[in-house]
């Protein structure tokens, strides 16, 4: 067997998902503008434009496989913006586009064949604020499902749901109360409800947008076992402001700053010995 | 020297008030004295309306009736002999008139009333619409003829307005169509007991009668009319209406074409109702050449007059929606649609059947529109769903007439019986808005319990 070979032999396990650390999604040369209107105007062009809010400026990052990566930086750096990038949520909304390629697992999430409808039950969200839908818990957990008909019969989706509430660390608070309104839990609760259902669709990459900015300390905590087991079956990106929370979850952290990446790497390298002056600065607390 | 007051008024005591706040507390009590006339004003408005409405209207729901023993005999009433309903039709109400009289007549002689009043004179205290109820229960059951039957009848509006002390022995003096004699004779009877005054169903079922018999005029014909609209409002409004607004709300790019459309919606909210009429006139009238005054038509017209409303309504509770709903759904995967549908319509769902029956309340009371387009007509004929004349559409054939449109004619007409007519139209309306606006809240309510 030739040197090449064992290579190529190695790739292959790669391929089939061996290695651990296997690439999940990679985001090359991002560039994202708001307030850009439609059109085909290249990056450099809307980037010249002083009429346009350029976002995120030429960002690289890759999302392993069943790890935590979270994104810190200071308010307006474009850690958000970028996270929706990964999930096309920032089509929905009017004026904003985006250059540069994004790949799941090789394939280019904004290639004209893909449906971002697809996507998103592929990529998964959680956002910042709990937001249940006004209906029973149930109904809340089972709605992806339903609409990607997951579930063969009743009793299949019950045990989606049931197995989804059970990951999201939540089932033997609400499983006497499944027709309950879901909006009637506690903030803790509805965002481990939030995470349920994002779950229920058995995504292969979960979104976090600042999940535990609305919760006490209590539900941070449980929130946070969450995520770590959840890193068992699910890559995880994760938006925070808090730096403690980025040090205690994740295995990868990505420093924004002013809509660029500064620094990308192992969490405990960025918080223990960064090599940008920025990202210092930043977790001492001298910006941001 | 860091701990100087910033101020350095002279210190004061809690317990008495500085001229500054005395002012303002002074023009809290006058800003809250304001409130409270305004409102108080509004609510005496609002008893001064229900009390003279109610004073007047009121007694339209009770009619007074005379009961006496009429022979139908076969020679008036079926001159050929051989009880076919066709033929007997043939007699018309001014046949049965003189029969109507004797036995009134006889009535009275037998009962052993004096009077010195001619037949005429007698037949005069009975309402107009008298030989024609009769005929109507003939022609309906021609067993009846030869027989004696023992009759209701209605009396002439006079008597009536009598017995509801809106006609007075003074007043009779003074008026060409009642004479004291005749009232007299009435309270005679009624101490006998054979006058009645009941609820009067035939106001709310009967059609409209000519100005001379206000005491057989009927809401029938005007609450089927008005009905009808309703329903071609409802069925082209509601979807209409809440398409539009999903898709500006959700759909439409925000450019000038949607700033253009949404500002003209707005304005025809506000556009006159008279502006819909002549509207409705040239277009369903003159150019689709459309039947006048039929419900189609008036319905079409209070439709374009409802449709701002509801879109209005409609947008404005899709937008209430918190944008985190829709979020929640997108991101699960969720097409625009689904989440729309799933989710949005039906949070929407109270403020959109609020604003609609709020739209809808509004047409039923519009009538500057209808007249226009022909509905202030005459009309004693209850119009079909699919009429004979029409030309297969429904609702597009017969000539309708509206509820506001029944209280304007009737308040154009001479006879002061057709005040209380017209007062008690109004009762009928303001049921009726009431019960929408009822249906609204126990919607809403019912809507809302769902979270």
């Amino acid at each position: 067997m030739s040197m090449e070979d064992a290579i190529m032999n190695d790739m292959t396990q790669i391929d089939q998902g061996v290695a651990v650390d296997e690439l999940k999604m990679q985001a090359r040369n991002v560039d994202v503008f708001y307030g850009a209107g439609g059109g085909t105007r290249s990056a450099e062009d809307m980037a010249a434009d002083k009429a346009i809010t350029h976002a995120i400026k030429h960002v690289d990052v890759d999302i392993a496989d069943k790890t935590v990566t979270s994104f810190i930086g200071p308010s307006g750096c474009g850690k958000s913006t970028f996270l929706r990038v990964l999930n096309r949520m920032n089509d929905t909304i009017d004026g904003c586009r985006m250059t540069g390629d994004v790949t799941l697992e090789g394939e280019n999430i904004y290639d004209s064949k893909v449906d971002p409808v697809q996507l998103r039950a592929k990529v998964g969200m959680v956002f910042q604020k709990p937001n249940p839908f006004p209906k029973s818990i149930f109904d809340n957990v089972a709605y992806g499902p339903r609409i990607h008909g997951l579930a063969r019969n009743k009793a299949d989706l019950a045990e989606i749901v049931e197995k989804s509430l059970r990951r999201a660390a939540i089932w033997d608070e609400v499983k006497d109360r499944l027709d309950a309104p879901g909006t009637g839990l506690s903030g803790g609760q509805q965002q481990r409800l939030c995470i349920a259902r994002a779950v229920a669709t058995s995504p292969e990459v979960l979104l976090m947008d600042e999940p535990c900015s609305a919760l006490d300390p209590i539900a941070t905590a449980q929130v946070e076992e969450l995520i770590d087991d959840l890193r068992s079956r699910f890559s995880v990106v994760i938006v925070t402001h808090s730096m403690q929370q980025a040090a205690r979850v994740s295995q990868k952290t990505a420093f924004f700053h002013l809509g660029e990446l500064v620094e990308f790497d192992d969490t405990d390298k960025i918080f223990t010995n960064p090599s940008d002056p920025r990202t210092e600065s930043y977790i001492t607390g001298r910006i941001g | 020297m860091t701990d100087m007051p910033i101020s350095t008024a002279p210190k004061r005591s809690l317990f008495a008030a500085d001229a500054r706040t005395v002012r303002r507390n002074r023009a809290e009590r006058r800003f809250r004295a304001y409130g409270m006339a305004a409102v108080g004003v509004g609510i005496l408005a609002l008893i001064v309306l229900l009390v003279s409405i109610l004073g007047n209207g009121l007694s339209s729901f009770r009619q007074t009736y005379v009961s006496f023993p009429i022979e139908l005999t076969a020679e008036r009433v079926d001159p050929d002999g051989n009880r076919d309903p066709g033929e007997m039709a043939r007699v018309t109400t001014f046949g049965y008139l003189p029969l109507l009289a004797t036995a009134f007549e006889a009535h009275l002689d037998a009962e052993g009333i004096e009077t010195d009043m001619g037949v005429r004179e007698l037949a005069a205290m009975l309402s107009e619409e008298a030989p024609a109820q009769i005929r109507g229960m003939v022609l309906a059951n021609p067993d009846l003829v030869g027989q004696t039957i023992d009759a209701q009848i209605l009396m002439g509006g006079r008597i009536d307005g009598f017995f509801k002390g809106r006609v007075t022995m003074e007043s009779a003096e003074r008026d060409r169509n009642v004479t004291p004699a005749q009232l007299e004779l009435a309270q005679i009877l009624a101490d006998r007991g054979a006058v009645e005054t009941r609820f009067n169903w035939d106001f709310i079922t009967a059609p409209d009668a000519s100005g001379s018999r206000p005491e057989a005029a009927g809401l029938g014909v005007a609450i089927i009319g008005s009905f009808y609209m309703m329903l071609v409002v409802l069925v082209l409004a509601l979807p209409i209406g809440v398409a539009a607004s999903i898709y500006l709300e959700e759909f439409a790019p925000k450019n000038r074409l949607t700033d253009l459309i949404e500002v003209n919606i707005s304005n025809l909210a506000a556009v006159p109702s008279i502006v819909f009429g002549i509207l409705g006139l040239a277009v369903f009238i003159n150019f689709m050449e459309f039947n006048q005054s039929s419900p189609l038509v008036g319905g079409l017209v209070l439709t374009l007059m409802t449709l701002p409303t509801i879109i209005i309504a409609t947008r404005a509770s899709l937008r209430a929606v918190p944008p985190s709903i829709r979020q929640a759904a997108l991101g699960l995967g969720a097409s625009k649609t689904q989440s729309i549908f799933h989710h949005v319509l039906p949070l929407a769902a109270p403020g959109i059947l609020t604003g609609t029956i709020i739209g809808l309340a509004q047409a039923l009371g519009e009538t500057a529109p209808l007249l226009l387009i022909g509905m202030v007509a005459f009309v004693r004929e209850y119009p079909d769903l699919m009429s004979v004349h029409s030309n297969s559409f429904p609702l597009m054939g017969d000539g309708a007439t509206a509820l506001p449109v029944q209280v304007y004619s009737w308040t154009q007409r001479s006879d002061p019986a057709f005040v209380e007519r017209a007062s008690g139209a109004i009762i009928v309306l303001l049921v009726f808005l009431l019960c929408m606006n009822l249906i609204a809240i126990l919607l809403r309510r019912r809507f809302e319990r769902r979270w």
